[in-house]
């Protein structure tokens, strides 16, 4: 019984409910205050962000400088549904439509676009989410510079756990299936991917097309938490706020992701007063972690139990 | 048709600053095929050593602009020095990072040094005040300035490129890096006499900017230096006439939209055309699409 209780596949289930009972715990004792809450907010915003881009950049190695161009889809179109339709279901309605609009965008840049390569791609998924931002600078309903106010808000504990385990849990079991291993193929040689028959373009949209799904997720609890949005929120500093997170975790690690992001949200609660420094703190972070540690903090390994396990293993034989 | 005409000039100015700053983008896309973000930073730094030069130290326009090209090619090889020379043998995606830290560097701890507030460039007396009247055109004298420095910049880099032993070299360090080390180049030195030329046409683009537009902040660089990437791209990277045709495209895509339609819009049409020229035809405008080898 206990032991199919941990069995390999639960134990982040378990791991999952037992966060968030220690959440709830401390949201309901009134331990975790507004000041504290909103931060939790951004660390889980930035996590599923993170992880998304860590499924394009990290697993299928494709250089994507655009994220938060997907972010804004998915944080726009949750706000204008959720001010039409102010209640839970219309919030909800609001994220799922708002992430299916950003998978669709996604999809539609990235048919095209997923066909150049490295520095290129960078470039493009760039000036996206530049248009991207224009669009939403200019258009009435979205009340261009101004930007949205007074949108209802809805995230809680319970929805903000909620989304940002599933994200983690669903893309890292599309990363362990059978699609997930065709795009760490491509990352690792696109033309010997092809060569035994992977269809690269279809996989690097796919990932592509998840990626942009979960940054349109992450925006849809963006706007429901933060009341406003504006179209500056998504500017190329964001998209580079988001890549630093998946890089300095390690390109191609979840749970470096988690890691990083959990780091970055302490650095920079404490570097609040001082928001230049953060930037420049940020950047010499990036410098050095490619200089001295070019494949970040965990490089490409999870943070698991068969990890704990492995280290006990060698030790042992170490030992005997 | 008049207004026609001051259209076309003023895109030639504007077109004439992407253009300097493009042509540092693609000289050293050209020999490393890296995507300097940290440009963009260094045209940035250009207009403050020209401001703090003419208000503080009370120098004319040129001594101001030759000490902007001098300090900013410095800076420019000490970035290639500290950041980029650890990473030659790494990654692209790893050096291209890096770029995005030095770049994010250079401009916060900019922003951290002299505050974020925008700055105004001191008035400009005597000759460079003056404007005129051609017809219906009214041509100011800081435009013809900015065409002037910048036709004497193109000409002094042709002759570098074209005639000098060094020129010869960055040219055969783009075509074969390994090859031309084999010939006994000095690729190192080469690859820094790169970036020194780069910077130092940035550092002048910054001064110009400073002097036309007339307001600075640490900034100023991100969105100036995307569009001039991207005209590198659009005439072709890695080629010199490619980024000189591609600023002047550029400039007169933005003056253009912003005159006949929507200003606004005026950015995200010249991001449109990137990634249009980018799927039609990846090499740009005077590029040869060379075949991928396995």
């Amino acid at each position: 019984m206990m032991n199919r209780l941990f069995e390999k596949g639960r134990m982040k289930y378990i791991f999952a409910l037992l966060v968030f009972a220690i959440g709830q715990l401390l949201v309901v004792t009134g331990y975790l205050n507004d000041y504290l809450f909103s931060t939790l907010t951004t660390l889980c915003i930035n996590i599923i962000l993170a992880v998304s881009l860590n499924l394009i950049t990290g697993f299928t190695g494709q250089f994507s400088l655009g994220h938060a161009g997907f972010m804004s889809i998915g944080g726009y179109v949750c706000a204008l549904i959720s001010m039409r339709i102010p209640t839970v279901p219309g919030f909800l309605l609001g994220v799922l439509t708002g992430a299916l609009a950003a998978a669709f965008v996604g999809f539609i840049v990235g048919l095209p676009t997923l066909r150049l390569k490295g520095d290129y791609l960078a470039i493009a998924t760039l000036g996206m989410a530049e248009i991207i931002r224009i669009i939403f600078l200019n258009l009435k309903i979205t009340n261009g510079a101004a930007g949205l106010n007074g949108i209802p808000q809805f995230v809680d504990w319970m929805w903000l756990s909620l989304f940002t385990f599933s994200s983690i849990i669903l893309i890292s079991n599309f990363i362990r299936s059978a699609h997930g291993r065709a795009c760490v193929s491509i990352r690792e040689d696109e033309i010997a991917a092809e060569s035994i028959g992977i269809h690269a373009t279809k996989y690097k949209v796919t990932a592509f097309v998840i990626g942009a799904f979960f940054a349109g997720i992450a925006g849809g609890l963006y706007a429901s938490y933060f009341y406003f949005l504006r179209p500056t929120l998504f500017g190329f500093s964001r998209s580079i706020d988001i890549l630093v997170i998946v890089v300095l975790g390690g390109i191609g690690s979840l749970s470096g992701s988690v890691i990083a992001a959990i780091l970055l949200a302490l650095i920079s609660t404490y570097l609040q007063a001082f928001p230049e420094l953060r930037m420049v703190f940020y950047a010499v972070a990036l410098v050095v972690i490619m200089i001295v540690r070019p494949q970040g903090l965990m490089g490409s390994k999870e943070l698991s139990l068969d990890l704990l396990k492995g280290f006990g293993r060698k030790r042992q034989r170490g030992g005997s | 048709m008049g207004q026609f005409l001051q259209q076309i000039f003023n895109s030639i100015s504007i077109g004439s600053i992407y253009a300097l700053i493009a042509l540092g983008y693609t000289m050293v896309y050209g020999i490393i095929r890296l995507i300097n973000f940290a440009h963009a930073s260094v045209y940035m730094l250009g207009a403050y050593i020209g401001y703090f030069a003419m208000t503080y130290f009370g120098l004319g326009f040129v001594p101001s602009i030759l000490l902007a090209m001098l300090i900013c090619m410095i800076v420019g090889v000490l970035i290639e020095k500290i950041a980029y020379k650890p990473l030659r043998n790494a990654a692209r995606i790893a050096v291209l990072i890096t770029a995005i830290g030095v770049s994010m560097f250079i401009e916060y701890g900019m922003m951290f040094l002299v505050k974020a507030n925008v700055r105004s460039y001191p008035p400009m007396s005597g000759f460079l005040a003056k404007s005129f009247s051609v017809g219906a055109m009214t041509i100011t004298a800081q435009q013809i300035l900015i065409l002037a420095v910048t036709i004497i910049l193109m000409v002094v880099l042709q002759i570098v490129v074209k005639t000098t032993r060094t020129g010869k070299a960055m040219r055969a360090v783009s075509q074969d890096r390994e090859a031309a080390e084999l010939m006994g180049i000095d690729v190192n030195s080469t690859i820094s006499f790169t970036f020194a030329i780069g910077s130092a046409l940035a550092g002048a683009a910054g001064v110009l900017v400073g002097v036309y537009y007339n307001s600075i902040n640490p900034l100023m660089g991100m969105l100036p230096g995307l569009k001039a990437f991207v005209a590198a791209v659009f005439g072709g990277i890695g080629l010199i006439p490619g980024a000189v045709l591609g600023g002047y495209f550029i400039g007169a895509v933005e003056v253009f939209v912003a005159g006949y339609g929507n200003s606004m819009y005026r950015d995200a049409v010249v991001f449109a055309i990137l990634i249009l020229v980018l799927i039609l035809k990846p090499a740009g405008l005077l590029g040869k699409s060379g075949r991928e080898k396995v």
